[in-house]
């Protein structure tokens, strides 16, 4: 095995309730992508890490369609907040806060995520 | 529909005679003005078939059907009340009586009767004028005879008549494949609408088509042979011309028998007299409307736009409206046409009568190029002609009678050639008629925007009827249109999105120009200044990501679309190369090219959509789509199908779809060409080709059309001289039938127009904007592509041949290289974390002995987005 470049050794961390979860090695995240993770508890998160290298977790399922596929949604920039649209029907969510931007009683949940 | 032969006297009956497109719109104008909800309306016609598109008859042998033709909305003539007997014409009028008796023997009194029996085609009195293999150009009827007479027994045709139905009339044999001659009486063709000038400029461009011309001399004698049959005709000058078939198209003459019959008064060289209300000189009860009708000022008018203003008048009149006087005392004669590919416009005074006027010419016998304009004393534009190019017809029409505002030379000189100017439209006069077949001024349109919230062309042509006809105003209705929609102040940003102010078509032009092969170089250097350095939205990633795509060999992009920040701009369906379902889960179709598949690779799609316990249904494309895959499961699937020799159908991708074919010459009796080797040929050119939407095409081995090809973005079909190619038809929620752009092309010419075409729509097309809106968008529209691919009018076809070329050189299947990459490889898992646990939310249960979706119904509720450039 060669030595693995620097990046193979950071890890991302979701915060749950009862402290961080290592969820994969950094350099899973394609920029402007998503992947999702399975949580203990049998949830799941949505990942993503947009093009300066900032990380985003907000649940991976889609409360319009029921189906858990926000990690495979678009990510994207509307007036500077950085968002992800469904694949679904195409609703967009804030990835900072999980406001729906085109339904305003909706929102996701997020999680705080880092690099360690 | 029963017949109730006794008018009562609470409801006065209207009886007409006739159901052309005169008479059809004197039955809307009946209606729009309430008369048939007073009246009984009764129709007697006698061709076998309700109004039908008589000017565009000719478009039947470029593949429109009867059905297309047709002018008349049964839903029309039922919601109004309307008693239509097709195939029943009036024989006898009793005028004292009232009375009117069909070949049925039904008998109609009438309270008005009003004839619109239009006009029989004029035959020379020449020997054998009936032969077998001689007929008249006038009706759909005639038509099928020609059409079948030509394919069974006649190689050489000819035409008496160089006017415009003999011109009509000779490209349409030489559609058939029938070598045509045209037989012209006077020394040059369209004698009526064009001068000595533009019938040389004509003459040239008809000949270089392959038509034998043939001016002034006239038919003397049809030569049968023993059979009875034409075998050829005797002319003038003493020569003789061997012909199979004699198609006579020597002008029309008024049908008034049925007036002269019953007293009517009617001209010395024919025609119904009428006063300016379209009533009958010799009876108020009866009105003559179209071309059986010798107006007030001693003219019948052949023309449609004449016969719709009578029919209004007509309506008007019995309608008694005194707010709606309306008389129809003489009318505009200006005609545009688009013959056998050629424009040939006249309008005004074209030829020059009246006093002390001058003629401009511009005249390049080269290109076929002819333009004159008839000036008065006092620079007032009184007529023209155009030959070669029409473009400026809308507007110099609109402008006859005025002195336009710029020198009449820069009118005709061509673009390029120092002061020629475009005279826009936006410098007409309110009352100037923009649309002369439904008469509308150029205020109703601008009124259309600015008073009825008409935003687009289609819908003021709705509005107002205007370029509902003869679609020669189309052009100026779109400039009028947006001239107007820019003077209200209606801001409008045809920027692609919120990140980008380019349109489409515009980023395709600078991603090709400058080679640039990264979005986030595009969107910095390009982008909106608040978008620049951010990370671009959902709508113009994609779209440049397809931009790069189609281009990636030529400006040094990867290929496969999942290759480095490529795979960030993908829509979810490209990034997993399938189709996501409503659970999550997805489908799988690998290529079938033409729809035709061995029993071994229907074998392997069978043993894989049972091992992996997939539903399986056919799809409209000819092919077979698996369901309920998860996405784990996609590279073990596309392993097997890899192994098995299948490609990716690119079932998800904004790219060629399907060619559907039919079974074609080799196993169909009524076959002329091998459609399947086409059809896959075709889909493995162009497979994996992305696109500004996704493109659909088959191909018809006869025109039977079994493959359904006119409903494709492109379509062919075959003929017994090579193939027949048409674009800019689509299924769906507003379905559109192609538009013939070439006929009998040979298979490498075939191919040669559709890369061109494909590539131009790409570099012009709005993002998910399908070939059938492209075409009604662009200005111009099919005629413009025409130019452009067929004419390189732009210079650009061997840059975008090349660009296919390279497309083509570079395929390679994106599945096939996505098995054999570890790390492409990994992204295909559900969770990241746990590469071995399928998604528990998705579920299916058995419906019919197969799967179907399983879903929580946790949701909110469906409210599709579609995305849009204002967000």
């Amino acid at each position: 095995m060669t030595l693995a470049p620097e990046t193979t050794d950071l890890k991302i961390q979701l915060q749950l309730e009862d402290g961080w979860f290592t969820v994969c090695e950094l350099d899973r995240l394609l920029p402007g992508r998503g992947v999702a993770a399975l949580l203990p508890d049998g949830r799941q998160a949505a990942l993503f890490r947009d093009r300066h290298g900032k990380l985003y977790a907000v649940d991976n399922r889609d409360p319009f369609g029921g189906a858990a596929v926000l990690s495979r949604g678009l990510t994207g920039t509307h007036q500077g907040r950085p968002f992800v649209a469904s694949p679904l029907l195409k609703q967009r969510f804030d990835l900072e806060t999980g406001q729906c931007l085109d339904e305003e009683s909706v929102r996701i949940a997020t999680y705080e995520v880092r690099v360690a | 529909m029963t017949a109730t032969p006794e008018a009562t006297e609470a409801t006065p009956t209207i009886v007409l005679v006739g159901h052309g497109m005169v008479g059809q719109r004197f039955l809307e104008a009946l209606a729009e003005r309430g008369l048939t909800a007073t009246h009984r309306v009764v129709v007697l016609c006698e061709e076998p078939r309700p109004a039908y598109d008589r000017v565009a008859l000719t478009s039947y042998f470029s593949g429109k059907t009867p059905e297309d033709l047709s002018m008349t909305d049964m839903a029309f003539i039922e919601t109004h009340g309307i008693e239509l007997y097709v195939g029943d014409p009036a024989e006898t009028v009793d005028r004292e009586a009232r009375k009117v008796t069909a070949r049925s023997g039904q008998v109609f009194e009438y309270d008005v009767l009003v004839l619109a029996t239009g006009s029989y085609p004029f035959v020379p009195p020449v020997p054998n004028k009936d032969a077998e293999g001689c007929f008249v150009y006038r009706t759909i009827e005639d038509l099928l005879a020609i059409e079948a007479y030509a394919k069974s027994k006649a190689t050489t045709g000819a035409v008496v008549g160089g006017g415009l139905l003999g011109l009509e009339a000779a490209g349409a044999l030489k559609g058939l494949g029938v070598e045509a001659h045209i037989v012209e009486f006077a020394p040059r063709l369209m004698p009526v609408q064009v001068d000595d000038g533009g019938g040389a400029a004509l003459l040239r461009t008809i000949e270089e088509m392959g038509l034998s011309v043939h001016t002034g001399v006239g038919t003397q004698e049809i030569v049968v042979g023993s059979d009875g049959a034409v075998t050829g005709m005797k002319l003038s000058d003493g020569s003789e011309l061997a012909t199979d078939m004699v198609v006579f198209s020597a002008g029309v003459r008024p049908r008034d028998q049925l007036a002269r019959d019953c007293g009517l008064t009617v001209g010395e060289r024919g025609g119904i007299s009428v006063d300016e209300q379209c009533r009958t000189v010799s009876d108020p009860h009866v009105f003559a409307i179209g071309e059986c009708a010798l107006a007030s000022d001693g003219r019948v008018y052949g023309l449609v736009a004449p016969g719709y203003e009578q029919a209004e008048t007509a309506a008007a009149t019995i309608a008694a409206d005194e707010a709606e006087e309306l008389t129809f005392t003489g009318a505009d004669l200006s005609t545009k046409l688009k013959l056998l590919g050629v424009d040939v416009a006249s309008f005004g005074d074209a030829h020059g009568t009246a006093e002390d006027c001058l003629d401009v010419v511009y005249s390049d016998s080269r290109s076929g190029l002819y333009k004159k304009l008839v000036i008065g004393r006092d620079g007032t534009l009184l007529g023209g002609i155009l030959v070669g190019d029409a473009e400026a017809y809308g507007t110099l029409k609109a402008f006859t009678g005025s002195v336009p505002p710029v020198s009449p030379e820069s009118l005709v000189l061509p673009a390029g050639a120092g002061e020629s100017v475009q005279l826009g439209p936006t410098a007409l006069p309110d009352d100037a008629i923009i649309c002369s077949c439904n008469n509308v001024r150029k205020g109703t349109i601008r009124a259309a925007v600015t008073d009825h919230q008409c935003t687009t062309v289609p819908e003021v042509k709705k509005c107002t009827k205007a370029g509902t006809t003869c679609g020669s105003c189309v052009k100026v209705l779109g400039q009028l249109v947006t001239a107007e929609l820019e003077a209200s102040g209606v801001e409008v940003d045809k920027g692609l999105c919120g990140c980008f102010s380019q349109t489409r078509e515009e980023l395709y032009e600078i991603v090709l120009a400058l080679r640039i092969n990264s979005y986030q170089d595009l969107l910095d250097r390009y982008g909106r200044d608040g978008a620049k350095g951010g990370d671009g939205c959902e709508i113009c990633k994609p779209a440049v990501g397809s931009i790069i795509a189609s281009l990636a060999p030529t400006i040094g992009a990867s290929n496969y679309v999942l290759d480095g920040e490529q795979a960030a701009l993908q829509d979810s369906n490209d990034h997993f190369l399938a189709n996501l379902q409503k659970n999550g889960s997805y489908s799988v179709v690998p290529r079938i090219p033409g729809g035709e598949i061995t029993p071994e690779g229907l074998i392997v799609i069978g043993e894989i959509a049972r091992d992996f316990g997939l539903y399986t249904k056919i799809t409209g494309g000819q092919r077979i789509d698996m369901f309920g895959a998860r996405v784990e499961q996609l590279p073990l699937i596309w392993t097997r199908l890899v192994d098995a020799g299948f490609e990716s159908g690119h079932a998800y991708g904004k790219s060629l779809r399907t060619v559907k074919s039919c079974v074609g010459q080799t196993w169909c009796r009524y076959g002329v060409q091998d459609s399947v080797r086409m059809a896959i040929d075709l889909e493995l050119r162009y497979r994996g080709l992305r696109s500004p939407h996704k493109l659909k095409s088959a191909v018809s081995g006869c025109a039977r059309e079994c493959a359904e090809a006119q409903s494709k973005d492109f379509g062919v079909i075959a003929t017994s001289g090579g193939w027949n190619l048409y674009v800019g038809g689509n299924g769906g929620a507003t379905p559109r039938h192609a538009d013939l752009l070439a006929q009998d092309l040979s298979d490498a010419e075939l191919i040669k127009l559709i890369d061109r075409f494909l590539m131009f729509y790409i570099r012009t097309a709005d993002r998910l904007e399908r070939t059938s809106t492209w075409l009604e968008r662009i200005p111009g529209g099919l005629d413009h592509v025409r130019d452009v691919v067929v004419e390189d009018s732009l210079g650009i076809c061997e840059e975008l041949e090349s660009l296919m070329t390279a497309h083509v050189a570079h395929y390679a299947d994106e599945w096939a290289t996505t098995i054999n990459d570890p790390e492409k490889l990994a992204r295909f898992v559900s969770f990241v974390n746990a590469p071995d646990t399928p998604d528990p939310v998705v579920g299916f249960v058995p419906e019919r002995d197969q799967i179907k979706p399983d879903l929580p119904l946790l949701t909110i509720g469906h409210r599709p987005l579609e995305g849009s450039a204002q967000r």
